[in-house]
């Protein structure tokens, strides 16, 4: 295929991707704006959303306050911030209307849908009530998408490459999360369940749809290091870091093969996979949570730049 | 002749007495109330934009992005007339060819002095680049779309030609989608010809144009300016069907006068360009050097006969206005026939007598420039103010070379769908017609063009026209005796 549209594939599905990602960030952080100090309830809340969306220095050049409504408009509809959700949806059916032909109908429809309606919701008010059905409405684009191609696209490299692009996508949006709330995720001493943080761990669990997952996993009440373990090892775990890797491996196998040649991302995608199914929790946090993401972030970022060098000259 | 004649409805004929064709029509519509066909409308606006069928409008910032205005009552025509248009329509195309092989080659045709050669060479659409060059199979024109208008019952006429790269097509293939979907019973009660080969039709129009050389599986691409493109929906609407690349320049390159294009799995070798690119951005190395959508190169791999460019580069010197005048005799002369369809009459204001005419009849005419298109340039004397026409007048006598003139024609009418019901509005058709070495195809039907403002004329798109879906029916008599 044009290595043009392939680009584009992949940038679509990430943006895609990203739009989800912020909406459930914006839902999360609303949760812990409500609850009292007592609870845990801090200020820094809406700081940590701009920090875990990778918008914190943006919102900063532009000198605004960090309250629940600049944040909010900044990371939801502000035509400023370059990966605000209405401009990942903008910016997803540009990508979209330039590669329409690699597209089905299901697809083009559900993003083409999805900036149609994202107009209605610019012009509309900024109240609780209203932003809560727009968080909804993008999670649902997302899904629609998503599931679109999964049911009606070619399993080919058009269908391989927006798939890269997705599972990278989610597993920087996952290893930001855990690295803005590593903090809280730490073993601490204080007596189990009465943790102040109790509150910050469901709120990474809901933010990836896991809460429940949780319990189904380990069976056992909220431990900051399962919350970790969960999102980076687990692989039944669909956004854990391993999961990612485990589809980005085989997807990018998949284009190796058809293409009868593997390449230097497949050899660091499995790499960083290798990595990730030796590591138990108790190493990583051993040698320290933090640096653990930073590097995957990094090697991730590395992935990203390698899959561009191979396949979009 | 052709102006004072009384208005002709495709329905409702000079007298109110429903033609055979559109009987069926004329009975339904009897029968569906007026929020029926409200209804429709409004959903056939929703489709429209669900698909996403529109076209970018130049210079017009809050709606870049427009849907352009569909009726959805079909236009009807008996198979025993669309017989005799489609015979016109190849014996024309398969002229255009001729001429433009013999314009870049002998020059016949000069040297006869059936059309003026100064015309010809210092026409701004001819490709000095293409002189003495052959094409592949010696076909300049693969597509071509020829517009044409009626004015009463017997008979069509041509009203431009189109060989450069004709666009419309997507909108007479989404518009019998659309058409089966909101009227399956209106649908029903005909025998409509099926237009939804056209891509297929299309597709091995391309692949048979292959240079000789190509293999037994040729790769053909369709080259686009990209997505800020007014036609690009089309553009990409026809990859898709088609089932081959939408290429930018960027994503070709030629490497020892052979094309390729950039994949994942490296360079891929292309035979047959489908170009809705213009002449002049083709190529910046033999062109328009600031063209950042074209290719380098590519015209020396033309040049070298590696690959076939449809349509050939040149072709905008046979669809020009001053051109069409002579097609009549063009026709003679390759083909020693007479023309099956008629030309509008046309006053060549470069002659003494004719623009003297012209200048002293401008409240009654169309002036072109020779050049334009798009409805663009125009002056439409009986709807133009006194000052415009004075106006005109002085570019008209400055440069009578750049215009032609033809009398305000009643073009026929035909139903629309609008607010206050069903109402009369001016059409055209511009039917595609595809040539290739096997021979020439017409898709039965077209796309025709709607005047959707009352008593107007101009049926553009980028002037605020329609399209409708063009039915030629079986079962119909071609006229009532």
């Amino acid at each position: 295929m044009l290595s043009r549209t392939a680009d584009n594939l992949f940038w679509l599905a990430r943006y895609m991707e990203r739009a989800d990602f912020l909406a459930r960030i914006l839902q999360a952080s609303r949760r812990l704006a409500t609850l009292p100090r007592a609870y845990g309830g801090v200020e820094t809340e809406w700081e940590s959303a701009l920090l875990s969306s990778g918008a914190a220095p943006a919102f900063h050049a532009a000198g605004l306050t960090v309250d629940e409504a600049n944040v909010t408009q900044f990371l939801a509809f502000s035509p400023d911030n370059p990966s605000s959700i209405r401009n990942c949806i903008e910016l997803a059916r540009v990508n979209a209307r330039a590669v329409r032909t690699a597209l089905t109908v299901e697809m083009w429809e559900a993003i083409n849908g999805a900036f149609l309606e994202l107009k209605a919701f610019e012009q509309a008010s900024r109240s609780a009530e209203e932003v809560t059905r727009f968080l909804d409405f993008v999670k649902q684009v997302s899904a629609a998408y998503d599931g679109g191609a999964h049911r009606t696209m070619l399993r080919n490299d058009a269908y391989w490459f927006s798939r890269v692009g997705l599972y990278l996508e989610r597993a920087d949006n996952t290893a930001r999360l855990l690295d803005v709330k590593y903090h809280v995720l730490l073993p601490e001493t204080e007596a189990v369940g009465g943790s102040l943080d109790y509150f910050q761990w469901t709120a990474i669990l809901r933010a990836v749809s896991a809460h429940t997952a949780y319990h189904w996993v380990y069976r056992d009440s909220l431990k900051p290091w399962l919350v970790a373990d969960l999102l980076i090892l687990r692989p039944e775990m669909p956004r854990s870091l391993i999961a990612c890797y485990e589809s980005v491996v085989q997807n990018l196998d998949r284009l190796g093969k058809s293409h009868g040649k593997q390449g230097p991302a497949q050899r660091h995608a499995r790499t960083v996979f290798g990595q990730l199914e030796h590591a138990t929790i108790e190493n990583v946090f051993h040698n320290g949570l933090h640096d653990f993401i930073q590097s995957f972030i990094a090697d991730n970022q590395r992935l990203g730049a390698l899959v561009s060098e191979q396949y979009l000259f | 002749m052709l102006s004072k004649v009384a208005k002709f409805d495709e329905m409702d004929g000079v007298d109110g007495v429903t033609r055979v064709p559109y009987e069926k029509l004329a009975k339904w519509l009897t029968s569906v109330e007026p929020e029926f066909l409200a209804s429709r409308r409004a959903q056939a606006e929703l489709l429209f934009r669900r698909i996403g069928i529109t076209f970018a409008v130049y210079g017009s910032q809050e709606a870049t992005e427009r849907l352009i205005p569909f009726d959805i009552l079909p236009r009807i025509i008996a198979r025993a007339e669309w017989a005799q248009l489609e015979k016109g329509l190849i014996q024309r195309v398969k002229a255009l060819n001729l001429f433009l092989a013999d314009l870049y080659g002998p020059g016949e045709i000069l040297k006869a002095g059936v059309v003026p050669s100064e015309l010809v060479y210092r026409n701004p659409a001819f490709r000095p680049e293409m002189a003495g060059r052959r094409v592949p199979h010696d076909i300049f024109v693969h597509i071509a779309g020829i517009d044409i208008i009626r004015t009463d019952d017997d008979g069509f006429y041509v009203l431009e030609d189109n060989a450069r790269t004709p666009s419309g097509v997507s909108y007479m293939l989404e518009n019998r989608e659309v058409m089966m979907r909101l009227l399956p019973d209106l649908f029903g009660l005909h025998r409509v010809a099926p237009i939804e080969n056209y891509p297929d039709q299309l597709l091995a129009t391309l692949r048979s144009a292959a240079p000789r050389g190509a293999g037994a599986d040729p790769v053909s691409v369709l080259l686009t300016p990209g997505q800020y493109n007014s036609a690009f929906y089309e553009h990409s609407f026809l990859a898709d069907k088609l089932g081959i690349e939408l290429v930018e320049g960027r994503d070709l390159f030629v490497k020892d006068d052979v094309v390729f294009m950039r994949t994942t799995e490296g360079p891929r070798r292309v035979d047959v360009i489908y170009r809705r690119l213009d002449d002049d951005f083709l190529d910046p190395l033999a062109f328009r050097p600031d063209s950042a959508l074209g290719v380098a190169g590519l015209m020396g791999a033309y040049h070298a006969g590696n690959v076939t460019l449809a349509n050939a580069v040149g072709t905008g010197v046979a669809d020009d206005k001053a051109i069409y005048t002579y097609m009549p005799e063009v026709i003679r002369f390759y083909l020693g026939e007479e023309p099956l369809l008629k030309n509008v009459p046309t006053w060549r204001c470069r002659e003494k007598e004719a623009l003297r005419y012209v200048l002293d009849h401008l409240g009654e005419l169309v002036v072109k420039e020779v050049n334009g298109s798009g409805g663009y340039g125009m002056l439409v004397g009986p709807h133009a103010t006194k000052a415009q026409i004075a106006e005109f007048a002085a570019k008209l006598a400055d440069n009578p070379t750049n215009f032609i003139a033809q009398p305000t024609l009643a073009l026929s009418t035909c139903p629309v769908s609008v607010a206050s019901g069903v109402a009369p509005r001016h059409v055209d058709l511009r039917p595609f017609v595809l040539y290739g070495p096997n021979g020439a195809s017409v898709v039965p039907g077209g796309l025709t063009r709607v005047a959707m403002t009352e008593n107007s004329l101009v049926v553009n798109s980028s002037q605020g026209g329609g399209t409708k879906d063009t039915w030629i029916i079986d079962d119909a008599p071609l006229a009532r005796a």
